[in-house]
C-alpha cells in the first residue's frame, strides 16, 4: 500500500520548500524555541543554585547544588506554602465545579431549546464577552462588600456558579451544536424530557468541551491575581500569587533562591495540565479564540 | 430587498400555524429553556446591575462610607486636568501600539513556518504556546523582574559583548520596554489561532500561484495575507482589548506604585489606586466608562478600516 501523500517525501518538498529551506525552517524554530524557554529552564535552575551563585550566571547546570531555597521558601511566609498551595487548590476546584454546571446548563439551554428571547440573550451573553470586567468592578466590589463578603472565597467564587464567564458558554454551544439534533429527536421519542436528554445524551458527548473548559479554568484561576488582591485581605487566605508577591518587600529586596523555587511550585501544576491536556487546549483556542 | 421581506415572513409562518394563546408545549418549552439559564440570568444580575451603577457612580463623588453624591461632570472635569491620568494613558498606548502589533507580527511568521510540512510540529507548538500561558503570572512578572535586573542574565549576557547594561526595571526609560517583552514573550495564544485559520488556505491555491511563477512575497501577499485577513482582524482586536486592561504585570513589577517615576501606571493599575487605596470611587467609575469608551472607539474604528483590507468570502 502506498503511503498517504503527506507522508511521502515529495510531498513535502513540493508544499514544504526543498531540502535547504526546510533545514533553514527548524534551525530558525530551534533558535526561537530555545530563547524562549531560556528564562524557564533558568528559573528552575535558579532554584536549586545556592542563592550567592544566582547573580549573572547564565548557565542552566548548577555548578553547586542546593535544595535549601526550597525547604526555606516554603517557611519563609506568614503561613507554611502549603497553606497558600491549598487555599488556591480550593478556588480552582470549585471554580471548575462552578464553570461546568452553570456554564453547561446555559449552553444547552441556548443550544438546543427553543424559547422566547432566546436570540436576545445570546447578543446579550455574546456581549458580555466583550466588556472589560472593570466597569463592573467598583459596583461589585461595593455589593460583595455589603453582603459581607470581603475576605472570604465568596466573591472569587459564586461568579463561576452563575455563568458569568461567557466564553465557556460559547466554546460549549459551539461544540453542542456541532452534534446532530437527531439524537435529540430520538431521546425526545423515547420519553426525555429536556433534563434527561441533557443529563444522558448530551452530556456524556461534551466532555471534550467539558475538559477544555476545566483546564482554562484550571490555568486561569490558578493564576489570577487581581480578584484575590482586592478581596482577601488575611495572609492565611492568601492564594499562590499573592503570597509569591511577599516575596519582594516595599524596598525591593528578595530571597531569589526561595522566590525561584516557590515560583517553581506554583508554575508547575500549570505546566502539568497543560502538558496532560495540550490537546484540548489547541482545539479550544482554535474555536473560540480564546486565551 | 429580499432581506426587508424575508423578516415578516420568517415571523408569519409558525404564528399562522399556532392558536392565539401560547399553546401548552410552548410554555413548556419556555419553561425549559429560562429553568437552564436560571444561573446564567441570575449572573446576569450582576453584570447589568453593575454595569448601569457604574455609569451612575461616575457622576458622583463617592468613598463607599457616605453616601454618593451627585456631582454632574466634575469627575471628568478632573480627568482633563489630571496628570496622572495622561501618563496613565501614556503608557497604556505605548505598551498596546507597539506590543500588539509585534507580538502578532511574531505570530503570524511563527505559525507561517509551523503551517505546512513541518516535521515535529506538536512539539514547537507546545514550546511556542506554552509562555502564552504563564505570562499573566505572577511567578513570571517576578521572573522577568529578577531578568532585567541590574544583576540579572540580560545584563550578564549583555556583558560578553562587553555592554554595560541599565538596572532595566529600576529606569523610568526601560521598565515598560521589559513588560514590552514580556507580553511578545506570549506570542503563542494569537500563533495557535493563526496556524488553525493557515490550514483552511487550500494547498492548491500556491501550487496555482507557484506554477505561474508568483514569487514566495508574491504568494503572501496575494494569497495569505487575504486570505487570512479575518482572523489577523479577529486577533488584532482580541489583543486589543486586552493590552488596554493590563493591571498584574505593571502591578507586580512595580510593587502596586506603577514605578520607577509612573513608568509603568498601567491604566487600570491608576485605577485601581484611585478606587481601592485612595476610595475614590466615583473617580474610578468615571475612570473605567472612559476606558471603555476608548476600547469601543478602537473596536469600531478597527470594524470600520476593516471594509478595506479585510476579505470574507461571498
Amino acid at each position: 500500500m502506498p503511503a498517504p501523500p503527506y507522508e511521502q517525501d515529495n510531498f513535502i518538498e513540493r508544499i514544504g520548500g526543498t531540502r535547504r529551506t526546510r533545514f533553514t525552517k527548524h534551525v530558525l524554530l530551534c533558535l526561537t524555541g530555545a530563547v524562549m524557554l531560556y528564562p524557564l529552564a533558568w528559573l528552575v535552575s535558579s532554584s536549586v543554585k545556592p542563592a550567592l551563585l544566582i547573580f549573572k550566571d547564565l548557565s542552566l547546570w548548577p555548578a553547586e547544588w542546593d535544595l535549601g531555597n526550597y525547604s526555606d521558601g516554603w517557611n519563609a511566609l506568614g503561613q507554611p506554602f502549603s497553606v497558600y498551595l491549598v487555599n488556591s487548590l480550593i478556588i480552582v476546584v470549585l471554580g471548575i465545579v462552578g464553570n461546568l454546571v452553570s456554564c453547561s446548563l446555559a449552553a444547552y439551554g441556548f443550544a438546543r431549546l427553543r424559547f422566547t428571547g432566546r436570540k436576545l440573550f445570546f447578543t446579550l451573553m455574546l456581549g458580555t464577552m466583550m466588556l472589560p470586567g472593570h466597569v463592573l468592578l467598583v459596583p461589585q466590589y461595593i455589593v460583595f462588600a455589603k453582603l459581607g463578603w470581603l475576605n472570604t472565597y465568596y466573591p472569587l467564587l459564586v461568579p463561576h456558579f452563575l455563568a458569568t464567564n461567557a466564553f465557556y458558554i460559547f466554546l460549549m454551544v459551539q461544540f453542542m451544536r456541532a452534534l446532530p439534533q437527531e439524537l435529540d429527536d430520538a431521546a425526545r421519542i423515547d420519553g426525555c424530557g429536556p433534563f434527561r436528554t441533557f443529563w444522558k445524551v448530551i452530556m456524556p458527548l461534551c466532555l471534550p468541551a467539558f475538559a477544555t473548559t476545566a483546564i482554562f479554568t484550571f490555568i486561569s484561576v490558578w493564576n489570577e491575581f487581581f480578584g484575590p488582591l482586592l478581596y482577601l485581605t488575611d495572609d492565611e487566605l492568601y492564594t499562590v500569587p499573592l503570597a509569591l508577591r511577599q516575596f519582594i518587600d516595599s524596598e525591593g529586596q528578595a530571597h531569589w533562591g526561595e522566590m525561584f523555587a516557590m515560583s517553581f511550585l506554583s508554575l508547575a501544576p500549570v505546566i502539568g495540565f497543560f502538558i496532560a491536556g495540550q490537546k484540548y487546549l489547541v482545539k479550544g483556542i482554535a474555536t473560540t479564540g480564546l486565551k | 430587498m429580499t432581506g426587508t421581506t424575508a423578516g415578516p415572513a420568517l415571523v408569519a409562518g409558525p404564528a399562522a400555524q399556532t392558536p392565539p394563546p401560547a399553546p401548552p408545549a410552548k410554555r413548556r418549552q419556555d419553561r425549559a429553556g429560562y429553568l437552564f439559564l436560571l444561573p446564567w440570568f441570575v449572573g446576569m444580575l450582576f453584570t447589568v446591575i453593575p454595569f448601569f451603577a457604574s455609569l451612575y457612580l461616575a457622576f458622583t463623588d463617592y468613598n463607599l462610607l457616605t453616601p454618593p453624591r451627585w456631582t454632574g461632570l466634575a469627575n471628568f472635569r478632573e480627568m482633563l486636568g489630571d496628570p496622572l491620568l495622561h501618563q496613565a494613558l501614556k503608557v497604556t498606548f505605548i505598551y498596546t501600539f507597539v506590543s500588539v502589533p509585534l507580538s502578532l507580527a511574531a505570530a503570524l511568521g511563527v505559525a507561517m513556518l509551523l503551517s505546512r510540512g513541518v516535521r515535529g510540529l506538536p512539539v514547537y507548538r507546545a514550546v511556542f504556546y506554552l509562555p502564552s500561558l504563564l505570562g499573566g503570572s505572577v511567578a513570571i512578572v517576578l521572573l522577568w523582574k529578577y531578568i532585567f535586573g541590574l544583576d540579572g542574565i540580560v545584563n550578564g549576557l549583555l556583558g560578553w559583548f562587553g555592554i554595560e547594561g541599565p538596572a532595566w526595571t529600576a529606569d523610568p526609560d526601560h521598565a515598560l520596554t521589559t513588560l514590552i517583552v514580556l507580553h511578545i514573550w506570549t506570542f503563542g495564544s494569537p500563533m495557535v489561532i493563526f496556524l488553525a485559520g493557515l490550514r483552511q488556505i487550500p494547498v492548491m491555491y500556491y501550487e496555482a500561484a507557484a506554477i505561474d511563477g508568483a514569487s514566495r512575497w508574491r504568494r503572501f501577499r496575494s494569497i495569505t495575507l487575504p486570505l487570512l485577513s479575518p482572523i489577523i482582524f479577529f486577533n488584532l482586536i482580541q489583543s486589543l482589548i486586552s493590552s488596554f486592561q493590563t493591571f498584574t504585570q505593571g502591578f507586580v513589577m512595580s510593587n502596586g506604585t506603577g514605578g520607577p517615576a509612573n513608568s509603568t501606571l498601567f491604566y487600570n493599575l491608576y485605577l485601581y489606586q484611585k478606587g481601592f487605596s485612595q476610595f475614590d470611587m466615583g473617580y474610578a467609575s468615571a475612570m473605567a466608562w472612559m476606558l471603555l469608551v476608548i476600547i469601543a472607539a478602537f473596536t469600531a474604528l478597527n470594524f470600520l478600516a476593516a471594509k478595506y483590507w479585510v476579505h470574507y468570502d461571498n
